[in-house]
């Protein structure tokens, strides 16, 4: 084990010094903290810090960076603590391991689960520092006061660099953990200002190192074409002509991994050249007979019509409040609503890329992952060795949105280093990409209400039916998660009487995988839309109809929700269901869109609330739809309460961020399935929101002490529905399939 | 084949006359801040200068691209920070930063043929390029701040 290791740890120095050559002063972002450590008198107290002699500090970043700033967010937290010189700081970013705890950059969670032991570990680093300045002069370490870099003894005037302190504190033990305390928010020097993103200087000039920019010497490049549908599997191949490509040096077979594939590679065969084009070139004149396998007949059209029908159907309950059957038919109206979402595509800007090298029995990648220590897993897995030998550095991700969690690109391109014996990059083609994702899951709905005379619900039923994430991991699983139900069915928040959400059965056919905000893309589609109907037929305006919905300010009671409702891991005590935030946000997003103003005729406003990942989010989105069907969006408001926020320019950038992708889920993305395959394959069929698709979008975001929650992906769940509500306040047409069919839209 | 120029430097490149100008850079020369996205002009990743018209570079031939002047990201700001450069770190634009060079290409190109554009003309400029962070209410902004600094 200990040998492993002292292999790996090789492999990384001597990785590192060549690539650094090639690509200059990036590349020292991987240096390990544990080596800026080991530098002669440098000062690390735990895994998060250092400090330099010469004053530099670096702070290890255990999650990815894919956009969200996060790599700046945790810098600022511990800098401030520190009292570090912003000026001074260089982010590392850690390797996969599990000594940072969890790395998995997913579930809009890393400030939460980090902000406290990035707080202490720059508390415990500043108050050691203290500690060797006092006893320096000799003065109690109360005498001393810390500020940007060093600490100063007031009334005598002194001052010692925190860099001419390091090589004293390091020799001093480290306070227990827990027994250092932190700043008072008034003293915050960094948290809650809109710091620039520590790469946007490498961003701007085009020297940032992404997965795709990983050159190793040595390196070749492989393109993979794998099986069509999910679960083929090569039955034979020839590669005389791919050979024949000039670059082309190999041709390598991956095998296919046991059904569900999970993590694991799909399989297929690989060409090894001296370039990306040689390598793709030669891919194209592969000749490759496949076993179509189980999924070579998925075709969506007709999976829509077997899922709308099992949506039809009872299914299994979720959560069970009063009883719905009888309000029903007590109910002086009823009215139901069936809703679809398709299937959707990551589509990151920077594909699936991987660059690995095997030696002595140890595998080395440089990727850019979500997932460090799943990669790490996963690698070891399909090699066949232990996941000591494995060592994850992680690069910049050209965006995420889920699909880089799932390193099936990862293990390719150590399975291909390891045959080839040479190091191996693999970049997915946009085409893979498209072909070859974790899907977003494909969902139908029914949505049922009774009324009472005043239009106020009193009875509520929500089924869902969708092709569950589990069944990427577990044979015949037809059922959703409690997870995934907790993403806006179990959890509706609205004061009913009588709820009752069911689940129904659907088999998956292809990879599914969680994409930005996940299950509650359809359910908050579908709940945001359902509520507009029911104020529409009650005659009542959306937001005051909204209000009234929500009732009264309270902490919503978790009985109600059922034993298994997962509230994204966190305790209900710390993150409750605060219907008084909700309502907050409701009322300051209708205040700052200009809520009931006067629009032009076929213009609208639409509102949906709706809270995912811990925070609470309104959207008003305002339309205009053209004579001929055409939707455009000229403004969207968000009003969002995520508790207390670390940097707010980010936050902000963020939600203006989802209001796009979201934009681009309602109105233009969709990925259909004929014969086992996809039918769209690059950015000409699969259609994502451009420029000319963006609207003027305000963000504004609750002042809060409370526990910060989630930022990356609640911006995206209330807007498709907030869209298509302004649609029916423009033309009348309610819209109950995604993305919006325009030609539907067209005037009389 | 005959040479290349890049940046204002001659380079010497032996590949297919086929090969597209984006794989030469990134493969052959090493200059790897003009990013992979599609591989057919959808997506705007790829954008460079030749001549100072911006072209995608992976539907360039490397042979198309033969004595023209190829400019990329890391020749925009030689002699000294590109004005979109500046209003893209002044607007904090980028998020995950990858479709940014790309952005940055396709201004630098329409404030240099259109010094002010009206909005139309930078939504109808930069639509060709994708941005799947969704940065485009800032890309708007940078791109207006950096005409306005240079008029």
């Amino acid at each position: 084990m200990g040998n492993i290791q002292n292999l790996s740890r090789r492999n990384v120095l001597k990785g590192m010094a060549a690539s650094r050559l090639l690509l200059g002063a990036n590349v020292a972002a991987w240096l390990p903290v544990s080596q800026a450590a080991a530098a002669p008198a440098s000062f690390a107290p735990n895994l998060f810090v250092a400090v330099a002699p010469s004053g530099q500090v670096t702070i290890v970043v255990s999650r990815s960076e894919m956009g969200t700033g996060i790599r700046t967010s945790l810098a600022m937290v511990l800098a401030d603590e520190l009292d570090a010189d912003w000026r001074s700081i260089k982010v590392e970013q850690a390797q996969g391991d599990a000594k940072y705890g969890d790395q998995n950059t997913d579930g809009s969670k890393s400030v939460r689960l980090l902000l406290n032991t990035m707080r202490e570990a720059g508390a415990t680093a500043r108050l050691m520092l203290v500690n060797a300045a006092a006893q320096r002069w000799r003065v109690a370490p109360s005498a001393c006061r810390t500020e940007a870099g060093a600490v100063v003894l007031g009334a005598a005037g002194k001052r010692l660099s925190y860099g001419e302190l390091a090589e004293a504190a390091a020799k001093l033990p480290v306070p227990p953990a827990g027994s250092v305390r932190l700043k008072e928010r008034a003293a915050w020097r960094y948290i809650g200002k809109p710091l620039p993103i520590i790469d946007l200087d490498d961003i701007v000039h085009g020297s940032a190192v992404y997965g795709i920019d990983v050159v190793l010497p040595g390196m070749k490049q492989a393109s993979i074409e794998r099986p069509p549908s999910y679960g083929g599997r090569v039955k034979s191949f020839d590669a005389t002509d791919a050979m024949k490509v000039p670059g082309v040096e190999r041709v390598v077979e991956i095998p296919a991994s046991p059904m569900p594939s999970g993590f694991l590679p799909l399989g297929g065969v690989a060409v090894i050249a001296s370039n990306t084009w040689a390598a793709i070139q030669g891919r194209q004149k592969l000749h490759i007979v496949w076993e179509p396998g189980p999924n070579a007949d998925y075709d969506t059209t007709s999976y829509r019509a077997a899922l709308e029908a099992t949506a039809r159907q009872p299914g299994k309950v979720a959560r069970n409040n009063g009883d719905v059957d009888h309000a029903m038919q007590a109910a002086s109206k009823r009215i139901s609503a069936d809703y679809f979402v398709p299937h959707l595509a990551h589509a990151m800007m920077e594909p699936e890329c991987s660059t690995a090298e095997f030696a002595d029995g140890a595998c080395t990648v440089w990727t850019a992952t979500q997932n460090p220590q799943q990669a790490r897993t996963t690698v070891a897995q399909f090699l066949g060795i232990e996941q000591s030998a494995v060592t994850v550095n992680i690069t910049l991700l050209g965006g995420g949105f889920g699909r880089k969690s799932k390193p099936d690109y990862v293990a390719e391109a150590a399975f291909l280093a390891r045959a080839v014996g040479a190091p191996v990059k693999v970049t997915w083609t946009r085409e893979d990409d498209i072909a070859h994702d974790y899907f977003h899951a494909i969902a139908a709905q029914h949505l049922e209400a009774g009324l009472d005379a005043n239009g106020k619900p009193t009875a509520w039923l929500h089924r869902t039916v969708f092709p569950s994430i589990g069944s990427t991991f577990t044979a015949n699983t037809v059922y959703g998660a409690a997870g995934e139900l907790s993403q806006g069915v179990v959890d509706m928040p609205f004061d009913i009487p009588n709820v009752r959400c069911e689940n129904g059965p659907a088999e998956a056919h292809v990879r599914i995988g969680w994409y930005r905000s996940v299950y509650n893309i359809p359910h908050a589609f579908a709940v945001g839309s359902f509520v507009d109907e029911l104020a529409a037929s009650a005659g009542k305006d959306p937001v005051q109809y909204l209000l009234s919905l929500l009732g009264a300010p309270r902490k919503l009671d978790p009985h109600l929700l059922g034993s298994e409702y997962a509230n994204y891991g966190a305790s209900l005590d710390e993150y409750p269901i605060d219907i008084a935030r909700m309502r907050n946000v409701v009322l300051l997003a209708a205040a700052r869109s200009g809520w009931g103003s006067k629009l032009p005729a076929r213009h609208g406003r639409g509102i949906a609330v709706h809270r995912s990942f811990l925070t609470y989010v309104a959207a008003v989105a305002q339309v205009a739809v053209a004579e001929d069907g055409t939707v455009s969006v000229p403004r969207i408001d968000l009003a969002v309460d995520c508790g207390m926020v670390v940097n707010p320019d980010r936050v902000a950038a963020q939600f203006e961020g989802a209001a796009i992708m979201s934009l681009g889920n309602a109105l233009y993305s969709s990925v259909t399935f004929k014969a086992g395959r996809t039918e769209q394959s690059n950015f000409g069929d699969y259609q994502v929101a451009r420029i000319d698709a963006t609207p003027e979008t305000h963000v504004y975001v609750v002042r809060s002490d409370a526990p910060p929650a989630g930022v990356g992906e609640p911006g995206v769940p209330p807007v498709s529905a907030a869209i298509c509500n302004a649609i029916f306040q423009a033309v009348g047409h309610r819209v109950r399939a995604l993305p919006v069919d325009q030609a539907e839209l067209k005037a009389a | 084949m005959p040479d290349l120029t890049v940046n204002g430097t001659t380079h010497s490149v032996d590949a297919d006359p086929t090969m597209p100008l984006l794989w030469v850079l990134r493969d052959l020369l090493g200059l790897r801040g003009t990013k992979f996205g599609c591989g057919i002009g959808a997506c705007g990743a790829c954008t460079v200068h030749l001549d100072g018209e911006a072209v995608r570079a992976c539907v360039t031939t490397v042979q198309d691209a033969v004595g023209k002047q190829v400019l990329t990201i890391e020749g925009l700001g030689m002699h000294g920070e590109h004005p979109v450069q500046r209003a893209w770190k002044a607007a904090n634009v980028p998020q995950c930063g990858y479709c940014q060079p790309g952005q940055i290409m396709q201004a630098a190109a329409l404030l240099k043929q259109t010094p002010k554009p009206t909005d139309q003309q930078i939504v109808d400029a930069m639509s060709g390029n994708i941005c799947r962070c969704g940065t485009y209410q800032r890309i708007k902004a940078a791109i207006r701040a950096a005409s306005t600094e240079a008029a």
